[in-house]
């Protein structure tokens, strides 16, 4: 048997808690970095006027309701605007929580599991924007009955 | 004797030759030893000091006249080798560059090993996490073609394009002042970083688009989220946030 030996202290050996096992290198981080910079700017445009042409411009705040935004989404240019807004804004807000999770969780396993219910959660909001810029009628018609607004044209 | 001020020693102006203010301070150590017990504890000390001591002069004072088993590193003592960083008040500084005068001395003075590096005694970390990253970014000069048969010369102003990045002492207080490497310690950290920096912008080396590489990694630089711990940390003044950001550049403008 192996006389057991008192390792040299400085023997050269990296704790293996510190030991990057495999590199990974690649453009992800790069494009990642640099996403959240052209978007953010993107973004800071975009939502101002968001912000003025629905509650600064015309009558208001008082005139938002869905009749407004129908009216709104039957121009293909803010369907084009909010669906850029959607989709930029998902992936910087993403991305922003995917580096908080990288910096904030020490295991691994931990890690995979917040950013699991991030990804997820971002999928189902970015899908389901998606599909109501697209298909949103401000009156529906349920089991028959026309669930009538003021600015619903009257059958 | 006099009252002592609040806070901050004021040092009268032209004390007199050889006359040099004295005043009490608490020292509190964050100690550890693995071979006694698994908990750190905090010791503490009543010393008097005087208006040209620095920490590390306490901490001597300590080990050569209370008690002897208080364990540090330092080498030159004079803020070169950069073996003494420590968090001294929740800083990192180097313990030879800290004035105790220029410290509030109404209150303890806290002194614990720097953080996110293994404690192994006391004051003293396990470097080598610190060093393997030093290593990984090939810290020395890479040529190509002949060798020059008199020395590689250089103007004045290529030599100035990484000027600051040349005073590291690899201390670690930038890396270990680091919140994204006190995580798991993945990350390269802001000193590896700017080692990369001095050879990356030298007009004399040759693997700069080796090193970007080595950088462009998940846990290279684009980890850095800027929060300048490592600028206000090191104790050479090197601007450590803006030389990431250079290389940050560097590896963008080879690529896109």
């Amino acid at each position: 048997m192996a006389v057991p030996t008192v390792e040299s202290p400085r023997s050269g050996r990296v704790s293996p808690g510190y030991s990057r096992t495999r590199s990974s290198r690649g453009n992800f981080e790069m494009g990642a970095w640099l996403f959240m910079r052209l978007s953010g700017v993107v973004l800071v445009v975009m939502i101002f006027v968001h912000l003025w042409t629905s509650l600064v411009a015309g009558d208001g705040i008082s005139q938002v309701d869905f009749g407004f935004v129908a009216g709104k989404w039957a121009s293909p240019i803010w369907q084009v605007w909010d669906l850029a807004m959607l989709w930029l804004a998902m992936l910087h807000g993403t991305n922003g929580v995917r580096t908080i999770i990288n910096d904030y969780a020490e295991k691994n396993s931990t890690r995979m599991w917040l950013k699991g219910v991030l990804y997820t959660a971002t999928v189902v909001i970015i899908l389901l924007g998606t599909l109501v810029i697209f298909t949103f009628d401000p009156c529906p018609v349920i089991d028959g009955v026309a669930h009538v607004a003021s600015y619903c044209p009257t059958a | 004797m006099e009252k002592e001020p609040a806070s901050k020693v004021e040092l009268p102006a032209g004390a007199g030759g050889g006359e040099i203010p004295s005043f009490d301070i608490t020292l509190k150590v964050r100690r550890y030893n693995p071979e006694v017990s698994d908990e750190a504890h905090w010791d503490e000390w009543q010393l008097t000091m005087y208006g040209t001591d620095r920490v590390l002069d306490a901490l001597h004072k300590v080990k050569w006249e209370h008690d002897g088993s208080v364990s540090f590193r330092r080498s030159c003592a004079h803020g070169v080798c950069g073996s003494d960083a420590m968090r001294i008040n929740g800083r990192n500084r180097l313990a030879c560059k800290t004035l105790l005068k220029d410290l509030d001395t109404s209150k303890p003075i806290l002194v614990e090993p720097i953080k996110g590096l293994p404690v192994e005694k006391d004051l003293i970390v396990d470097m080598e996490p610190f060093f393997q990253s030093y290593r990984e970014i090939m810290p020395f000069l890479i040529t190509k073609g002949h060798e020059p048969t008199k020395e590689r010369l250089q103007s004045a102003e290529d030599r100035e394009r990484y000027d600051d990045t040349t005073k590291c002492i690899l201390c670690a207080a930038c890396t270990s002042s680091c919140p994204v490497f006190w995580t798991d310690g993945q990350y390269f950290g802001p000193a590896a970083i700017v080692n990369a920096h001095r050879f990356i912008f030298d007009s004399r080396d040759d693997a700069g688009d080796m090193r970007l590489e080595i950088l462009n990694d998940k846990e290279g630089v684009w980890r850095c989220r800027t929060t300048f711990n490592c600028t206000d940390a090191c104790p050479r003044g090197i601007q450590v946030t803006k030389a990431i950001a250079e290389v940050k550049q560097a590896i963008l403008t080879r690529r896109v």
